[in-house]
């Protein structure tokens, strides 16, 4: 890491320092522009890069904004235990969100659905959080090659009172000149790793020794098959179908949220070595392996005009 | 990603710490409208081994094709993002694309072609290090081809590479592709300081994208691809002198206070002399820090954290400049705005504008003019700007800035303007040499006919001739007082009367006196 920055200075310098420093430039002119700063922190890789770039763009000091994770109670129990030990280990200050509303009406993933458990827990739940503080920019780790809408999406991306995107009326953003006046009842979600695709956040967590949460590394978990998706037994609340009997497989995860959500995938990878290698062979997006990214072509736009981050 | 190497030759760490070292190249791509870009970049892609099988299913989902081979799906579907760019098949707003091989990260800014879309054009443009520009070869150069040649090279596109496309629908012809290469080189003269490059290519069919044409023996050149991973990308600022726009001031402990930002040109070292400027502070940098450690010298891109040897006045918004080779400082500016606003940009509009991390409000003066893009860049006078059209025009700001002309330095030499009352960006500015602000005021007659509203104000503000002139009059007040008094006596014999009249002279003429001096500064009459 050392070695990386003392050549840094040359001007050929690598791709991964200039969008590590691209990313700090962001932060520091969300911060210093903006009244009342969040960052969304959702505990997967994306996450622990952005609390990275955040530790390095504001030392000497810590980064001057909360940590905001809107639970919605079905995430990995591993998630939950790396959330709270990163947040200790670093010092900084995170806030957890419940939608309490959802919670009451027994909302969940199996008896709702996919599309119904996420708009109340996740949308619902984070417009919640954030009408709640009065945060006017939310720092997110979202990244344009997920999706074919986020392609579009600007860096400093503004949402109306109701927390729509209306990706009509987008900001040019030339050079790196970040228009943050809000319009009354606007806030601001902007995104950092804009620029970075999977390979670029494995390659950094491997340069910089990045922690991230262990269901990453294939490890012998119990699955049960559902069509085409490996799902994780981690706690009883997932009803078996008759005759279903988990079996032990060696599996990890490209992605991370929802536990009934999100699907496994066999590997043998069981360190960021592996994973850089396995993430260069793959014949597929890592959104394959999220089930409530596959209702068509334009989900992902539509569920960011309903205010999805 | 999947890369087309030979792993196995190479150690695994290796192949870690290649892609680590990576170069980045951001590029521009555009084209008139059916000259085939999203094609072509789809084809860049599939024949480069980055199109994903789930990527592949998708697009046979969208295009209906469900069974067809896969090199004839309809790629340009793997660009067009928004629900309605799919109904319409065309492109509306700019979208960023990210590709790597195993040399190089590209970020690809896919801009539309049509003209009502120019300011997505200019803001992909106003990043990159290269423009890739679509022709048809059965349709040749086109108003369209001219114009986006004309915006990346304004913008500071230092490569422009154009791709002759379709080349299958013209029999792969030696002489269409240099007919149309001698048409570019008539007008590429307008262009400035930019290396061309001429590709035939099929998008299509794949010639010459990735692999080379086996169709067009006569082309010598690169492919697109070996073009795109061998480009130059050295940034330009960084041969200029160092810049650091402050974003932000950290002071974490009572005795720690660094300035962040990032650097913007040439590069650092501790203990450098530098200029903070508007305020034209002069110090040292004490050091650069990082998370990383200090480091003993930091260039162009790097985001960092600077200490400075004395206790100066430093807030966001300051520009840290090297000492021996300043910005200029100036609360006028000549500058070419692309104007993106609704309604039109005249002289009397009043803005927000953003210049590096400094805000400030501004005024828009004239003289204006058109610079029309449509007719290769012909320079009109206008009263106003109309949505999408590039000009000229100057504006004046309500406190002085530092800045770099464009063609000097990218991001010091930059700005947006912002509506007051919609908070949109309205307008992209380029920034022709700064007009220093000491000789404004000098010459402000010369320069404007006439005192402006500008000038008035200058009478009355801090310069270095305020204090001369208030000397000055203070001077001449004693000895004129003096005379007063004596001819007043004389005259009436009456001392009293003669004390009142020097009183109340006193009291008018140094008011007076100073309006007068004052007056005389704006004129340039009988100076040299």
């Amino acid at each position: 890491m050392n070695d990386v920055s003392l050549t840094a200075a040359s001007s050929t310098r690598s791709y991964l320092d200039q969008l590590e420093a691209e990313s700090i430039h962001i932060m520091r002119e969300t911060v210093a522009e903006c009244d009342k700063v969040v960052m969304l922190y959702s505990i997967g890789k994306d996450s622990s890069v952005l609390l990275h770039l955040a530790m390095k763009a504001f030392y000497p000091g810590k980064p001057p904004f909360p940590l905001l994770h809107v639970d919605t109670t079905w995430k990995f129990r591993e998630m939950i235990e790396f959330r709270d030990r990163r947040a200790k280990e670093l010092g900084v200050d995170l806030m957890v969100h419940i939608n309490q509303d959802g919670v009451a009406r027994g909302i969940g993933p199996i008896s709702h659905g996919s599309e119904l458990h996420t708009d109340v827990m996740k949308t619902q739940g984070l417009r919640q959080a954030l009408d709640l503080h009065g945060f006017d920019a939310a720092i997110g780790g979202a990244r344009r090659d997920e999706d074919k809408s986020r392609a579009k999406e600007r860096i400093f991306s503004f949402r109306n009172s109701h927390h729509r995107w209306d990706p009509k009326r987008q900001r040019p953003e030339p050079w790196r000149l970040f228009n943050a006046h809000k319009r009354k009842g606007e806030s601001i979600r902007v995104f950092p790793l804009s620029n970075w695709t999977e390979l670029d956040v494995w390659l950094y967590i491997h340069r910089e020794n990045i922690p991230v949460v262990p269901l990453y590394f294939a490890k012998p978990r119990p699955v049960v098959k559902r069509g085409e998706t490996l799902v994780m037994v981690d706690d009883d609340r997932l009803p078996l179908e008759p005759g279903e009997v988990p079996r032990i497989k060696n599996v990890r995860f490209r992605t991370l949220g929802c536990y009934p959500l999100t699907g496994a995938i066999e590997s043998t990878a069981t360190s960021v070595e592996d994973i850089i290698h396995e993430t260069l062979d793959s014949r597929f997006s890592e959104r394959r392996d999220r089930v409530i990214d596959q209702d068509g072509s334009s989900s992902m736009e539509r569920k960011k005009q309903e205010g999805y981050f | 990603m999947n890369i087309p190497v030979a792993p196995a030759a190479l150690a695994r760490d290796a192949v870690i710490y290649n892609h680590e070292a990576k170069s980045l190249l951001r590029f521009i791509a555009c084209g008139s409208v059916d000259h085939g870009k999203s094609s072509l970049l789809g084809r860049l892609l599939f024949d480069a081994g980055l199109v994903l099988d789930d990527q592949i299913d998708a697009l046979r989902k969208d295009t209906g094709q469900l069974t067809d081979p896969v090199e004839t799906l309809d790629f340009s579907l793997l660009f067009d993002g928004l629900a309605a760019e799919r109904e319409q098949k065309i492109t509306i707003d700019l979208a960023y694309r990210f590709f790597a091989t195993e040399s190089r990260k590209f970020i690809v800014a896919d801009a539309p072609g049509h003209e009502q879309y120019t300011r997505n054009m200019a803001t992909g443009a106003s990043t990159a290090d290269l423009a890739l520009i679509l022709v048809n070869a059965q349709a040749g150069l086109t108003q369209q081809t001219r114009r986006h040649a004309l915006i990346a090279a304004t913008l500071g596109v230092r490569h422009l590479v154009v791709a002759v496309n379709k080349m299958d629908l013209v029999d792969y012809s030696q002489a269409a592709f240099a007919a149309i290469e001698a048409d570019f080189r008539k007008f590429a003269g307008r262009l400035g300081d930019v290396s061309i490059t001429f590709i035939p290519v099929s998008a299509r069919k794949g010639d010459n994208v990735v692999t080379r044409s086996p169709h067009m023996g006569w082309y010598r050149g690169p492919t697109l691809l070996d073009k795109l991973e061998t480009v130059d990308v050295t940034p330009r600022a960084a041969n200029q002198a160092f810049r650091m726009a402050v974003q932000w001031v950290s002071r974490p402990t009572p005795d720690f206070r660094g300035y962040c930002g990032m650097i913007a040109g040439g590069e650092v070292r501790p203990g450098m002399e530098i200029l903070v400027q508007p305020s034209g502070q002069r110090t040292r940098i004490a050091s650069i820090v990082t998370a990383n450690g200090e480091l003993a010298r930091a260039g162009v891109g790097q985001s960092v954290t600077l200490t400075l040897t004395d206790d100066v006045d430093v807030s966001r918004g300051d520009l840290i400049a090297e000492a021996s080779a300043p910005a200029h400082v100036s609360d006028r500016l000549n500058a070419r705005i692309f104007w993106m606003g609704q309604g039109t940009l005249a002289p009397g509009g009043r803005y927000h504008i953003k210049l590096g991390t400094a805000s400030a409000a501004a005024s828009i003066a004239g003289p204006m003019q058109l610079i029309d893009l449509a007719e290769d860049a012909q320079v009109k006078s206008v009263d106003r700007l109309m949505s999408n059209e590039f000009g000229t025009c100057r504006l004046e700001l309500d406190r002085p800035l530092a800045a770099d002309g464009y063609n000097q330095n990218r991001e010091t030499g930059s700005f947006i303007l912002i509506d007051a009352e919609t908070h949109d960006t309205v307008a992209m500015g380029l920034i022709e040499v700064p007009v220093n602000a000491s000789a404004a005021t000098r010459n402000a007659n010369a320069v404007t006919g006439a005192p402006t509203s500008r000038d008035l104000y200058k009478l009355f503000g801090i310069n270095a001739n305020h204090a001369r002139s208030l000397a000055k009059t203070l001077s001449w007040r004693v000895m004129g007082s003096v005379v007063t008094f004596l001819v007043a006596l004389l005259v009436t014999g009456n001392t009293a009367i003669a004390s009142s009249i020097v009183v109340a002279e006193i009291v008018i003429k140094i008011a007076f006196y100073y309006f007068h001096e004052r007056l005389w500064l704006l004129a340039p009459w009988g100076r040299s």
